[in-house]
């Protein structure tokens, strides 16, 4: 009973920043129709900038306030002198693109906080631990487990029922009407890709303290990501949010079953939705 | 000149032929192994080509059938055997089971679907590389101890010679590239450039997408797998490093640099991808971060690569003179 409900609550916890990340790239690839290879670039850059913020003043709330901040501006960046060029033509171009500001942003990293690892202190608030049946466990991840869904439900009631919202979302189903009755679509496109942006950058800073921080940070979970869209259906806010669930907690179940062979879940995974179900569980298309 | 328009490719192929068998004779031998990566990293990307330029699918994951070839290799040659061809051979054989396996789960998806699918099998098979270390040995590779010399007509040649070793990929190099040009010219060709250009349609006048899709990922991972295996003989050595995204990435930027559209468009971007190497090593260890910054301008600026800007250029220029 008491190893079920820890790995229950790790799965959770890792699940949860699955769905953050996801959560961005579904967004982007609903209404721009790009595919963001750097996004796991942007979740590590998000903690890299969360720990540099708390160099200068140690303060984790304003870290997880300005990191995600300033990658949602090199979003916008991104967006505005790079993405924007590629719309209309094939899809693969906007994927060779982002794989380079993959490589670029991955290396980035490397040369200015070097290849070792870095570690993030939770904030006074949600350090230490409490006690749960013999052993104690960080409130932290718990804090995760909370902050998860309601960044995500919050999200969702944005796209549901604000004006903006329904901009966002007219604006993805039909571009050329949207543009027809007004609504300055490139602008739009400029920000929910740094939303996506942002929300990748938060899951960053938000894994900062549960996680320990190096450049490869960013390629176990775009991958781990990318499993949890394919497997939810690309464009689906319930898809990411069951994807990450269940991809979380069977790694983290797995390492207990299965020892050294966790590693092969992710994938198992995939391979079994792209047997069953190759459009996802909550895919649409034909 | 209608015997030269009408010979074009036979006569190209025979220059390119010689000009690659004189090389050794005229370089240093430094050089000599420059352009022996050349060769194995330009039928990597040509295998690649394959799956993207007349395809149409973005394959990831091309370095990991690339790793599985080199593996197959050095596991074939550590049991003592001293057949070079029937290593080479175990290498076509892994990256073909592999390709096919993978292939049969990713060819059911297709553009992004298929580019996120086989970077996460690509990496899938880094993972194992990586970790299995009763198998691959882990992060510290697997050496060949031995490798076999080379039999040709009852003489012996070492590999180790950089000269013997460039005529012996120089070859086999040249079969695969002859017989993948075979693939693209022949009707199953055809139909592989019918589905990069329209595959409803090819598929309402009732052909099998998904199989002829299969079947060209198969091709692509056993000349990988190949070039996998003369990669693993060049070093003496397999890495898991060479089935990391990292690795894949250079498949596909020396098909975007060279230009996809043509068939050696991947073999010359592979020789401009080693040049820049060259040039960029000498200064920074930092390689990657200028692979991006090249890409970037490519991608934005000339999408049918170097080469071919280049052909389209002299075409255009052609059809306005005449």
């Amino acid at each position: 009973m008491e190893s079920f409900v820890i790995n229950l609550l790790n799965g959770l916890s890792w699940g949860m920043l699955l769905f953050l990340i996801s959560l961005g790239l579904t967004t982007v690839f609903g209404v721009l129709g790009v595919l963001n290879f750097a996004h796991g670039s942007f979740f590590m850059l998000g903690a890299y900038l969360c720990m540099q913020v708390m160099h200068i003043i140690p303060s984790f709330w304003l870290g997880i306030l300005l990191g995600p901040l300033s990658v949602a501006l090199l979003g916008v960046l991104i967006e505005r002198v790079l993405l924007r060029r590629t719309y209309g033509r094939d899809i693969s171009f906007q994927l060779l693109l982002t794989f380079a500001i993959l490589l670029i942003l991955d290396d980035a990293v490397r040369i200015i906080w070097g290849p070792g690892y870095h570690v993030v202190e939770p904030p006074v608030l949600l350090s230490g631990g409490f006690t749960l049946f013999t052993r104690t466990y960080p409130v932290y991840r718990l804090f995760i487990v909370v902050a998860g869904p309601l960044i995500g439900l919050s999200l969702w009631a944005f796209f549901q029922f604000s004006r903006w919202g329904k901009i966002i979302r007219a604006a993805a189903m039909d571009r050329e009407m949207a543009e027809g009755i007004g609504i300055r679509v490139p602008l739009l496109f400029t920000a929910v890709f740094a939303l996506g942006s942002w929300l990748a950058a938060m899951g960053g800073a938000l894994a900062a303290p549960h996680q320990s921080l190096a450049p490869s940070m960013g390629e176990r979970i775009i991958i781990e990501s990318f499993i949890v869209v394919v497997s939810g259906g690309m464009g689906s806010f319930p898809g990411a949010f069951f994807g990450a669930l269940i991809l979380g907690l069977f790694e983290s179940f797995g390492t207990v079953f299965l020892g050294s062979a966790q590693m092969a879940v992710p994938y198992i995974l995939l391979a079994a939705v792209l047997l069953i179900r190759p459009h996802g569980f909550f895919g649409r298309e034909v | 000149m209608e015997l030269v328009k009408k010979y074009k490719t036979a006569i190209c192929l025979i220059l390119a032929l010689a000009f690659f068998v004189a090389c050794p004779f005229g370089l240093p031998v430094y050089w000599t192994m420059i352009l022996t990566e050349i060769l194995i990293m330009g039928l990597l990307a040509m295998s690649f080509n394959l799956l993207f330029g007349y395809t149409g699918l973005l394959s990831f994951g091309q370095a990991g059938f690339f790793g599985v070839g080199a593996y197959a290799t050095a596991l074939f040659l550590s049991t003592g055997s001293t057949s070079l061809m029937l290593g080479l051979a175990a290498a076509l054989v892994a990256g073909a089971i592999t390709a096919a396996v993978i292939g049969f789960l990713c060819v059911r998806r297709d553009e992004i679907y298929f580019a996120m699918i086989t970077l996460g099998f690509g990496m899938m098979l880094y993972t194992v590389a990586h970790n299995w270390f009763d198998l691959t040995g882990g992060s510290d590779g697997l050496p060949v101890m031995n490798v076999p010399p080379l039999n040709v007509l009852g003489r012996q040649f070492s590999l180790f010679d950089p000269a013997v070793m460039y005529f012996f990929v120089l070859s086999v190099v040249a079969v695969c590239i002859f017989f993948l040009l075979r693939v693209v010219r022949s009707p199953f060709g055809l139909m592989l450039t019918a589905i990069r250009e329209n595959k409803q349609r090819l598929s309402f006048v009732g052909a099998g997408v998904q199989n002829l899709r299969l079947t060209a990922f198969v091709i692509a991972g056993a000349i990988a797998g190949t070039a996998g295996g003369l990669f693993c003989l060049f070093n003496a050595m397999a890495t898991p490093d060479i089935l990391h995204w990292g690795f894949s990435s250079r498949p596909v930027l020396m098909t975007v640099l060279g230009g996809s559209g043509i068939f050696f468009g991947p073999m010359f971007g592979a020789a401009i991808f080693f040049g820049l190497e060259q040039l960029i090593t000498d200064l920074t260890e930092n390689w990657m971060i200028f692979l991006g910054l090249i890409l970037i301008p490519v991608v934005i600026f000339f999408p049918r690569g170097i080469l071919g800007s280049l052909i389209h250029w002299i075409r255009t220029r052609t059809k306005r003179t005449s």
